[in-house]
Order: C-alpha cells, then structure tokens, then sequence
C-alpha cells in the first residue's frame, strides 16, 4: 500500500472538491474493496477522502418510492423496513453478498463501485488492459471460468461482480450523484456500468471527483413476486457463478411485465430485454419461463471455460422465475 | 477403570484460546523488532537478470533490502537451495531463499525488505524490480504424464500375482481415470517467525509441527552447534503437514535478523502461503479392476501420477494402501512422479491416502454397478483378514463392525441401488460410502516429568498442538498414571528445551508422545517404589514396578490396594521435595510381526440440486476403529475435520495455475474455496474402540487423518447415487453436474 | 466449579498450580454429567498460559540491542493521523500511519494480539472484532477512520471473571481445534446474536418480508459463514451459539460401542456375512 495522505470529509462538497483536484485521490467509504486493492498494489492513490461521516446514509420514502444514501451500509439497507416490504429483491439480493461483517461496512455507493475479482486484475505480475491498459488481457486465452460470457471486447472478458446492483438493475434505480461543481445529476442505473470495450479501465460512467449521494428507487409493483437466485461454488461468502434478479408483475395467471438481469455473466448486470419481452403478456408458466430463459441466453458468447454459464444461466433464469411467481 | 482416558474432557487450553491470550508464532514481542516483507518473482523458470532495489531502499523506513546479490550464503554447501534430508543422518540441503540467481517456479521469493514497520516493509517490497531471463517451462502434469518415473527412494514397486493376465482373464472389469486438482493447506494462521540473535545463539519462534527439525535445519543453515537454537511454537493456528518441513521463511528470518542485529518479525501473506510450503500434488489415477462375477476381486492394477518439484522428489505414495486394503491375488499400484516447475508438493492432510483411496474406493463403486451387487457388501466380499501385502495378521481391525454397524446407523438397508431413485422434492438424494485407512504409526519420543511431592506435576515433549488436543491428552495420560488429577498437571510442548518428540503428522502423536508419557509416568512411580523400598516395613516389599500403582498420592499394590504408601512420606524421607524422570519410548519389536492400521467406514448423504448442480452435504456418519479413544471429545472434532476436509476436496477446493505463465492464480481465499459454515451439516461420529495390545502399551491408534480418507469418494460415490453421473474429476463443482 | 476447587484445595498448590486450576474450569466435566459452563469463572487477569510464554517473551525482551544493530535512516511516521478511540472500553489515543488499519493497530502496536490475521484481505473474518457494537473486520477498517469509535476485541468479551457465555459454551462444544479463527468467531456470534435480535434477515431466511423470527441451525450456519475456520469445528461452534442464544443444550453426537452390541454384531457378522 503506498503512502497517502488521508483526510476526513464533514461535507459533501469539501470531499467531492478534494477529490477532483488531485487525480490520484479517491474516496474512502467502507473501504472493503478499495483497501483490499490498494494492498494488493492494484489501486493506486495518494488521497484518501473519507466520507463516512457525511450524512448520506439515510433511508427515506421519495417520490413515491424510497432514496437510500449511499453511505448507508449493505445491512442496514437490506433490513430497513421500507426494503423488506417494497423492495425484497433488493433485501435478497444484498444479503446474498459477501458476509456479515463486510454487509455492516460496506456502503450501497461503494457497492455499485466494486471492481472485478478477475484473477489477473488482482495479480499485478500479470497482464490486464483494466489495471494497466495496454498490457493485454489475461484471462481472454487463460483461465475465463468465472468470466463473462456477454458484452465483452478483446480487450477485457471481465465481469462485474456485485448482486446489490442485479436487483438495482431489475428495480429501474436511478444514480444521484454530485459533481466537484456542486451539480447534481442523475443516471439510470442501468447506465451506470459500461461495457468493457477499448477502455476497460472505466467501469462506469462516473467522472472523476463525482460522489454518488443517492440510489433512488421508483415505486414498483414487484414486491410480491420477485426472486434472487445466486449460484456459487460453495454455499455462502462467495461470488456468484451466475445469478439471477427477477421480478415478475402479475395479472392473474399472466405476466403484465417482467424484469430478468443476469449477474455474473458480464462486465455489467445484464438486463435480458429479450427475456422480459418474452414474458410480457405470457402466462407465468415453466414452460414461458423455459422460452425466456432460452431468450436471455440467446446471445451469450462463452469463453474457453464457461461455456457452462450458459445453460446454467437459463437453468437459473426459469428457477428465479418459478420462485418469483411462487410456482416453487 | 481408568478415571480419565476414554472420557470427555474440555481442552486445557481452551481458556487461553477463547480469551485471545493464546499466542501463536507472530506474537511474540521482540525488543527493537524490524519486520521484513517477501519479494515474489514472476516467471516460473530462469535466471534473475537484474534486480533493482535503489527504490526500496529509498523508502522510508527502510532498513535493508535482501536479494540474492546481497545475502551471504547459507547452509552447508554454497549455491544448495535445494533437497531436504531424506532421515535424520542426511545433511539438510532444503530450499532456501536468495540463494542465487535461479528461479524454480513461480512467485519464489526473490528479495526481502526490512524496515522499521509492517507498513513500511510492505510498502516498499512494491519497489524492488526484477528482470529475468526466462526459459521454457512446464508446470502441466498432464503434458510430462508420460515421463513420470518412480520415486528413487525405495525400492521400485513389484507386482504380486499376475495382474495383467488377471485382468485380461476377469469376468468383469472397470476401467477408468481419476484426477484431483493441486490443493493448498490453508491454515487459518499464516506461517510466520520472529527471530532475535544473542551472539551465536538464535531463539526463534515460529509455526512448526516438529520444533526439532526447524532446529536442526537453522543450525545447519548457519553452520552453529544444534544447542544454540532455541525453536518455540507453542500455540499453532493449524498446518495440516504445511509445518511438517522447516519452510523457507524460518531461515530468511533469521538470516535477517543476523545480518541486521537485531529481532525481525516475517509473517507470509496468503498469497505467499501458497508457494511457500508444498501442496497436495496434482494428482492423475488409472485404476483398472478385475472381478468374478460373486464379486471376488481377481485383479487391481493402480497407477499414479503426480507432480513434484525439478529440484526435490516428493512421493506422495498416493497407491500405498491400495496394497492391503482388500484381498486380491494379483496387483499393481505403482506411485510415479513427474517434474514441474513449481514448488515441491508435500504432505497434506490425510496424504496419499485420501487422494489414492478417493480412486481405488469411486472404482470399487463402479465395480459394485457393475455387477449389481451392494456397494457395502462388495467390501465385505473382499474383506482382507491379513494384511493382504505382508500376509501378516493385523494387529487389531474391527473394519467389519464399522461397515456394519455405521449401515445399521445410516439406515443403509433402505437405499435404493438405482441411481437417481430417491427424492427430497425437487432435490436428488444420493447416498455413498466408502473405507477409510491409515497405518496405526509410532516413533521415538520423549517426555520429562517433574512430580511433586505435593501430587502436582509438571510434564514437557516437544511435540506441537496444531488443533488435535495434545495439550488435552498428554495431561490426562499423565494425571491417568500418576495417579492424581488432571488440574495438577501442567504439560508444555513446542520447545527444543524439551525432550526430542516427532512431527505432528501422520496421526502418530498420541501414540508416540503418549507412550513418552505414560512411559515418563510408570518411570516415576518406579522411582518411588525403590525409594519406598529403601524403608525396611515398606508394605511393598517384593513388589516389581508393573505391581505398583499410583493413587491420589499413595503408591499401591494394584491386586492388593490396601499395601500402600503415602507418596509425600516416602519423598519427604529421602529429602526429596520432586523426582524427575525423563522416559523415551520407541515402537516394540513385537509390532514387526504385525500389520498396525486403523480403519474406519464413512457414510454420507448428499442432496443435489439437478438443474443447479449445487451438492449439499446433508449428513456424514464416521465409525472409526483405531484402537482406544483417550478422548472421545476431541477425537469427535478430528473426526468432524476429516469430513469438512473432505467436502472440501470433493466440492470446492483447487488450486488454479495458469500454465503460459506458469502461476497460481487462485493464491487467495476468494478464489480457492474451503468450505464455510453454510456447508457442513450434521456429522457424527461412532467408535468402535479395539483392544489392541501390539500397537503400543496405550492401545492407540492415531485419528486425525483415517477421519479424511475415505470421505471424498463416499461424496462422489453418493453424487453419481444422487444423478446417476459419475464425476471421476475432483471438485465436483455446479458446472461439472449440469 | 467451585465445588471442584474446594476438593483439591486440601492439596498445597503453587501459584502456578493455582492459576492452572483456574484455567481449566471445564476439568470437573470429566467422567460427570455434562454441565454447564455459562458463568464459569476466568483466571483473574492473566491466565496460566499466558505466563508460561510471558517468560520466553520477557526472557527475549531483557536482550539489550546489540552494537551494530542496523536501523532505518529516517524511520518516522509518514502520513501520521491523531486517533482518540475505545478499546475494550480504554481510552486510547494513537499516532498512526495513514496506512494501518485496525488489525495492525492493535497487533502490532497495542500488543493487543488476541485478535488474528488470516487473510489481511476481507476472505476469512478471523480478524473481525466490534465497532460501536457491530461486527466487522479490523484487516479492512483504517485505525484512522475510527475518531471517537469504540472497539471491542476477543479479550474484552469477558466481564472481569466471567467468560462471556459464548466463550463458555465455545469451550464446551469444542467449537474450536487450533484456536486461531475462534476470536473472530466470537466476535462475530455477538454481533451476529445482536443482528438477530434486532430481526435482520439473512441468505437463507424464507420470506424477508415477513418479520424475522427463528434462529434456526440454517441460519445460524449462514449468518456466520463469513468466518472460515479451517478445522473445520462448525458443528461445534453451531451448538455453542445455539446454546448461548436458547440455553438449549445440544445433543452429542459421538458415541462409543457398548460391549453388548459389539458383541451382537458380531455374532451377527458370523452368522450371515452381508449388512
Ligand atoms: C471477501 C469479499 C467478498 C465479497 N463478496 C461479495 C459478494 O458476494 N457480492 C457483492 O455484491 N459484493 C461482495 N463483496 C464486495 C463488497 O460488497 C464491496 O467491497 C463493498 O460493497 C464496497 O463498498 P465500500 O463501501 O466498502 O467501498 P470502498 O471500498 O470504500 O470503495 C470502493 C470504491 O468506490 C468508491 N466510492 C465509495 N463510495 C463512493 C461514493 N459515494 N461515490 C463515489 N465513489 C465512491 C471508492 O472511491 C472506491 O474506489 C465482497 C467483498 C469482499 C472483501
Ligand atoms: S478480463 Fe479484464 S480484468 Fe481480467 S485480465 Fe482481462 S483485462 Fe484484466
Ligand atoms: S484477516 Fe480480515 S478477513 Fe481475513
Ligand atoms: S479452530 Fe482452527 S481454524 Fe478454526
């Protein structure tokens, strides 16, 4: 870990100036990821910017649905009875991730800003475009069976790691966040992560010095039918395999609409338009389930070693439809 | 009766481990402590080209940076890195760090930085920059599979029978290949040391299993008297056979901390645990099988092949028990290695044994489908009354009580032969077993004890407690003999101060260490008895040693209890406030007449989600026969390792290497998965205690890894139970199933 | 327990002796009804343990530095930041490099080395310990992040001379082998219990929505797989936390064979040589 200079910010604007007027800084939530990197000598900064004590970690009902801080932790979050009640694929989604202790110091912004776990990421003796660009990508002919099997680039065949953001992504979220110019703006959540592409080393679409300050949440209809699934190689406290958010609203026996977003398959949630238009109108039925599944993974490209992602992302897919409609 | 062995008791050390007061090697404080961070290399074989430190050692903080170019020679032959004794009258050539330019394998310490902290060191360990040439290597077991050859220690395998011409001839045959990832130890405690210098003389604490040879290792490495070092390690936050061998760090340590004068603390990080003690070996298997078809084995012919270093042969004598596990006429099972460039494989919990038998134990469940007969019956048909390899008879084996009555227990009367027939929901129930092996071991081994006049004792071995209880049972061996209570007894180990013991591996303690003890004991009471013979009433005048007993301060005649005298009075006669004896037991000639193994039989349940491919492991019942249990407690707890241990092979565990590079790219505990809390279940454990008077004179055999061995076949075997797929590649991992 | 001291106490002890009797309060188990342990007494301030390599400690520590002894140019702090916190209930202000977090600050500067280091990366919770009460992982937390905060680590559990009845119950259930990862393990159980308490879900809670109600095993075992413990004591250390949080003890799950069914299997065997 190198040296840095470490400050504590007491308001948002102070943190977010500090930032953006050095390069090298970064800011400290729960620091679960980012002091693991820089231990690692993958993450690099001079400056640490710690924003745990801005109060940003509320929880409220806003425009007809719910604003949750983004410093407010994993756990707090997924228990907050405004979840629980309106947004249980969220609740289910984060406390499928990582473990206790990490749930109460991780924060939703610094969640939504996890990197990936991809080997050659965390080794710096190895080549990879996202740590170091132009170094080339390990994983493309190395070992890709936790990698992606969608959206990627020559470049990099990486995948986004969190579940926090799969149900994020199936929940229609939108990303609050505040420039060094003291601007708020406001992204979509499914606009916030990028696909790999030539510039592996974004992420996402925030700029430099940008704090996240809010996840915003719409009202929505899926309370009653939605399900996180997440298949991993051992029973808990690991990263998923494959995992899948879906929320179903139904009409009777019929899908009014559906939301399907795959995790652990690219360099993003992958949102399966195809699925969810599969379902739309469609009795919640397996068999409509099978044909969305089979939708969803149309389009999957697999590597060396996971070409088994793709059947057991359409076997997850019909499995967390049936638990969404309560057909299991 | 005995008043404590073969009854429960709670740890004697588990105060200390609850409280945190427990230190373990990178504990100990040191005056003036400097804290050295090891520099990894990036290629797997070469020479280093150039290594510049300029930028390390501009950091602050910074006291030295150690490389190759810099660190004096070390051991009793320049430019030896490498072969570790093979017996103790062998000079210790084992890797050590920064010895010249060459590079074995991927990341091998290539530099140590020293500074003033933890910090510090860690920090500029990131600048120090190396350049290599590198050389073609190979680090695939697969792709030097066919010039595997046998170990050149001892005498190369020779079949009995005729097992070609049997297999050629049998009714039924089953043929196939088995292969187990390279596994990592992972102790939950990273290996580390703290070295200080007084002079010529090194005290060094660190993680061992065996403080003796850690000993000899640094005084030959130094080239100082054996007396000079000092090796503690009290409390070890497990091993598993990753402290079985002196590592390198120990060395690297010390070296520092003489070159600068001063204590130096080194702690491995994780991913340096993972090139810095040995693995289980990359591990291919042909197994062929010839049988009548009454199920009467007629021919097995096992073959090995696993990798080792190209500096140091390890075997891991993966096909040892396949030997003398059943009766069979004919029979091949050589064990053959092949050189990679990676670190030398070493022992591994339940070495050899687990991934051997994991083979030869899925093969006999393919045999048993084969012929349509039960798979627990087809081990009763080839049941080996004597020790099939020998034709001795064993000295005790109670196999055919553990078969039965773990099925009574398991319910296995009810399992349905067809795989795929039974059902919890949507989920598929499968149920396997399998035998499980280990030889009933013993060494040399001594122990010290001091008796009081006032009935304490104070008991000492430097033996190690990894986690199996040591601590627990040599205090109730001893407050068992010496006849008073286990709270007067104060046993110590994990100190070259004290009497020489033998590694903590291959389940030999109890019955090594233990015999010192007991030994140590019936000594004491020997003493006593010429002492209180002196007296011309003594009441037990006449009497020999093995007559005597000691009782709650009094030494008694055992058939005549009311003979005795009272300890303290005869101590107190002869001016005596303590008497001391030290006692070195050794295996008894009469255990070469006999075959000495424990056995046990393992049954598990497993439930497999189909569409998802996840295996849950719902239920593992254990039934052991190893002789007497001293405490039944922590043998339960052995027993309930071996079964996570094996979970853990069968599902989840592997160690990945990227062979263009030929690295480890899993040397973290994110991407090398050992089993969580989430997936154990119930286990159980039945004993079935044998009275075996051959083994040694407690009747022990050893537990810790015999609750392992059979483990991940009985997880595959209940698999292919469960789904009908037979998975002959370990982990079993969801995309294998789907 | 006590009873059990009265009857040795007759004997002359040493201080040693003393202190070691002490340290096994869970000795009078054997050959006895089980019992229980909640409430059992703790060595006073230092257990016996601790003093047999405090000696090997002090011993190194009387070492004066040798002439020669080679030091850093310029060792001072970099990036020093001023923390004032808790620990175990002690003020405590530090002066501590940027760089460390809370796992060195109290390992390395403390002396505080109760609680453990197995991964320094977030991948094993031995190192977690209790911020303002909650569990999280000191290898993780920056020292400097922690102004004002207060901590408790494995040797604040107990309350004077009482263990903590989930170190009780630990050491009952044999809830550890090598002892490395119990710490955080207990760390974690409080702070696991306290999480339950206040009705959070967990992974494998049915319906999160409903209000939460039952610890079952399941859920325990999920709720505390963020520790690894690599002897694998689970069984044990989910009997221990059941046990602590319903007072409900939980069956063995051992046994030895009595002669009589030995003896019947056998004649069985014998007779009829399948199972
Ligand atoms: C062993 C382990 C297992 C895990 N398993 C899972 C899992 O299964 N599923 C899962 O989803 N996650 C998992 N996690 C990831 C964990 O959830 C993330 O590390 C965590 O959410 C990151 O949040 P943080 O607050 O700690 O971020 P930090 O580490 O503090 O920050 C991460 C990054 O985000 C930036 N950042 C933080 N807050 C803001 C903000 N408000 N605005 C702008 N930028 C910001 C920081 O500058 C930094 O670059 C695991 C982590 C570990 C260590
Ligand atoms: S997949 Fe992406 S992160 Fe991984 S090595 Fe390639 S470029 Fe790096
Ligand atoms: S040391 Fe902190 S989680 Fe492993
Ligand atoms: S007790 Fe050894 S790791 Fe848990």
């Amino acid at each position: 870990m190198r040296p840095f200079k470490y400050t504590r910010a007491s308001d948002a604007a102070v943190a977010a100036g500090a930032v953006a007027a050095n390069p090298n800084a970064k800011f400290l939530a729960g620091g679960t990821n980012i002091l693991d990197l820089m231990k690692e000598d993958v993450e690099r900064p001079n400056e640490l910017v710690d924003v745990n004590r801005l109060k940003l970690s509320e929880i409220k009902e806003a425009r007809g649905g719910v604003s949750i801080g983004a410093l407010a932790k994993n756990s707090d979050t997924a228990n907050h009875p405004l979840i629980r009640r309106n947004y249980p694929l969220l609740t289910q989604a984060i406390v499928a991730g990582a473990s206790g202790q990490l749930r109460n110091m991780a924060t939703n912004g610094g969640n939504l800003m996890q990197r990936t776990r991809c080997q050659y990421f965390y080794d710096t003796a190895m080549p990879c475009n996202k740590r170091e660009p132009g170094t080339g990508c390990g994983a493309l002919e190395g070992l890709n069976r936790i990698h992606a099997i969608f959206g990627w680039s020559d470049k990099c065949v990486a995948t986004y790691p969190g579940d926090m953001a799969n149900a994020l992504y199936a929940l229609d979220a939108v990303v609050r966040v505040r420039g060094s110019n003291g601007k708020e703006r406001t992204i979509p959540v499914n606009d916030f992560h990028r696909l790999p592409g030539d510039t592996p080393e974004k992420d996402n679409n925030l700029a430099h010095g940008e704090l996240i300050t809010a996840i915003e949440l719409p009202k929505s209809n899926f309370a009653k039918n939605s399900y996180y699934l997440k298949v991993r190689d051992r029973a808990s406290y690991a990263f998923a395999l494959v995992a899948v958010a879906a929320a179903l609203e139904l009409d009777g026996g019929n899908v009014r609409q559906a939301r399907v977003v795959l995790g652990g398959v690219a360099h993003k949630p992958w949102r399966s338009a195809e699925a969810e238009a599969a379902l739309a109108g469609r009795p919640a039925s397996e068999e409509s389930f099978r044909r969305a599944a089979e939708a969803a993974l149309a389009g999957a490209k697999p590597l060396a070693h996971n070409a088994y992602k793709v059947e057991l992302g359409k076997r997850a897919v019909v499995r967390a439809l049936m638990r969404a409609a309560r057909l299991v | 009766m005995p008043r404590y062995i073969g009854k429960e008791m709670s740890r004697v050390d588990g105060v200390a481990k609850v409280t945190g007061r427990a230190k373990y090697a990178a504990e100990f404080r040191a005056p003036n402590l400097a804290y050295g961070f090891i520099v990894l290399g990036s290629v797997a074989k070469g020479t280093i080209k150039s290594i510049d430190t300029s930028e390390a050692e501009r950091a602050p903080g910074v006291v030295r940076v150690f490389t190759h170019l810099n660190t004096p020679k070390l051991g009793p032959k320049a430019n030896t890195e490498y072969a570790p004794p093979r017996n103790a009258r062998e000079q210790d050539k084992s890797f050590r760090a920064l010895q010249s330019d060459r590079i074995y394998f991927n990341a091998q310490p290539v530099a140590l930085v020293v500074a003033e902290s933890y910090e510090q060191a860690r920090y500029a360990a990131r600048l120090v920059k190396a350049t290599y040439d590198a050389e073609k290597h190979t680090t695939d077991t697969e792709a030097v599979r066919e010039s595997a050859r046998s170990p050149s220690q001892g005498p190369p395998p020779k079949p009995r029978g005729n097992p070609e011409e049997a297999l050629k001839t049998a009714a039924v045959k089953v043929e196939a290949e088995y292969r187990i990832a390279m596994e990592h130890h992972n102790p939950m405690e990273p290996h580390a040391a703290v070295a200080a210098w007084d002079g010529d003389r090194l005290t060094i604490f660190d993680k061992s299993q065996e403080v003796y040879s850690v000993r000899r290792h640094l005084a030959t490495t130094f080239g100082v008297p054996e007396a000079n070092v000092t090796v503690v390690s009290p409390y070890v936050g497990g091993a598993f056979g990753s402290s079985l061998r002196p590592n390198y760090y120990p060395a690297l340590t010390a070296m520092a901390a003489r070159e600068l004068k001063r204590p130096v603390k080194v702690v491995y990080t994780r991913t340096q645990m993972f090139t810095g003690h040995g693995h289980r070996p990359y591990t291919i298997q042909k197994i062929a099988l010839g049988a009548e078809r009454s199920g009467k084995l007629t021919s097995m012919i096992h073959t090995a092949v696993h990798n080792t270093s190209t500096f140091e042969e390890f075997s891991d004598n993966t096909t040892g028990f396949t030997r003398q596990v059943y009766a069979c006429p004919n029979l091949f099972a050589p064990t053959l290695i092949a050189p990679v460039d990676l670190p030398t494989p070493t022992w591994m919990r339940a070495p050899g044994a687990v991934s051997g038998m994991f083979a030869l134990e899925c093969a006999m469940d393919e045999l048993a489908y084969k012929l349509n007969i039960d798979p627990l019956e087809l081990r009763l048909i080839n049941y080996a009354e004597r020790d099939p390899e020998s034709g001795r008879p064993f000295s005790s084996k109670a196999l055919r009580e553990c078969y039965r009555l773990g099925a009574e227990k398991f319910g296995w009367k009810e399992r349905r032969m067809e795989p795929r027939s039974m059902r919890d929901g949507r989920l598929l129930v499968g149920w396997g077993t399998a035998t499980g092996v280990w030889g009933a071991f013993q060494s040399p081994a001594s122990a010290k004890i001091t008796y009081r006049a006032d009935g304490t004792a104070h008991v000492t071995s430097a033996t190690s407690d990894i986690g199996p209880g040591t601590y627990t049972v040599m205090t109730m061996i001893a407050a068992e003999y010496l006849g008073n209570r286990p709270e007067q007894v104060k046993f110590e180990l994990g100190d070259t101060n004290f009497p020489r013991a033998p590694a903590q591996g291959g389940s030999q303690t109890t019955s090594s260490v233990g015999s010192a003890v007991h030994g140590a004991a019936l000594a004491v009471a020997a003493r006593l008895l010429a002492l209180a013979n002196q007296d011309e009433s003594s009441p037990l005048k006449g009497a020999a040693p093995a007559d005597v007993e000691m009782l709650d301060g009094r030494l008694r005649l055992k058939r005549d209890p009311s003979k005795s005298v009272q300890i303290p009075e005869v101590m107190r006669r002869n001016n005596l406030a303590e008497v001391t004896e030290t006692f070195e037991s050794r295996p008894s000639e009469e255990r070469r007449k006999y075959a000495t193994m424990a056995h046990g039989a393992q049954f598990v349940e497993v439930k497999v989600d189909p569409d998802l491919g996840r295996v849950r492991v719902t239920r593992a019942i254990e039934v052991t026969a190893c002789g007497k249990i001293i405490n039944p407690k922590a043998s339960h707890s052995q027993e309930i390792g071996g079964v996570v241990w094996g979970i853990g092979m069968a599902l989840t565990e592997a160690t990945e290497i990227d062979h263009r590079f030929g690295r480890i790219m899993n040397p973290n505990l994110q991407h090398y998965h050992v089993p969580v809390n989430a997936d154990v279940h119930e286990i159980e454990t039945i004993f079935v205690e044998e009275d075996d008077t051959v083994v040694n004179p407690l009747g022990v055999k050893g537990m810790g890894e015999l609750g392992m061995v059979g483990i991940p076949a009985a997880i595959a075997n209940a698999v292919f139970h469960a789904t009908g797929r037979r998975v002959r590649e370990l982990p079993i991992t969801p995309d294998k199933l789907l | 327990m006590k009873d059990d001291l009265d009857e040795t106490s007759g004997a002359e002890l040493s201080a040693d002796e003393e202190a070691l009797l002490r340290e096994m309060p869970t000795l009078g188990e054997v050959g006895q009804a089980r019992r229980t342990f909640l409430g059992q007494t703790l060595a006073g301030s230092m257990g016996l343990f601790a003093l047999m390599l405090m000696e090997k400690e002090q011993a190194l520590a009387a070492l004066a530095a040798e002439p020669g002894a080679v030091f850093a140019a310029a060792p001072a702090l970099e990036n020093p930041v001023r923390v004032a916190l808790k620990v175990n209930g002690a003020a405590k202000t530090l002066e501590v490099d940027s760089r460390t977090v809370l796992l060195d600050a109290l390992r390395e500067r403390l002396e505080m080395t109760g609680t453990k280091k197995g991964c320094d990366q977030g991948q094993c919770g031995a190192c977690t310990v209790l911020v303002d009460g909650r569990r999280v992982l000191s290898c993780l937390t920056l020292a400097a992040t922690l102004e004002g905060r207060e901590v408790t680590t494995v040797e604040g559990l107990a309350r004077g001379e009482e263990l903590h009845p989930l170190q009780a119950a630990f050491i009952k259930y044999d809830g550890f082998q090598c002892g490395y990862c119990t710490p955080g393990q207990l760390c974690s159980a409080v702070g696991m219990l306290e999480e339950a308490k206040r009705g959070d879900v967990s992974h494998v809670t049915e319906d999160v929505t409903a209000p939460f109600k039952q610890l079952s095993d399941d859920e325990i075992r999920e709720r505390m797989s963020g520790n690894i413990c690599r002897c694998g004591a689970y069984p044990g250390i989910v009997a221990a936390i059941r046990e602590a949080h319903t007072g409900r003890e939980s069956a063995r799950t051992w046994r030895f064979v009595e002669e009589e069914e030995l003896a019947r299997v056998r004649k069985e065997l014998e007779a009829d040589e399948t199972v």
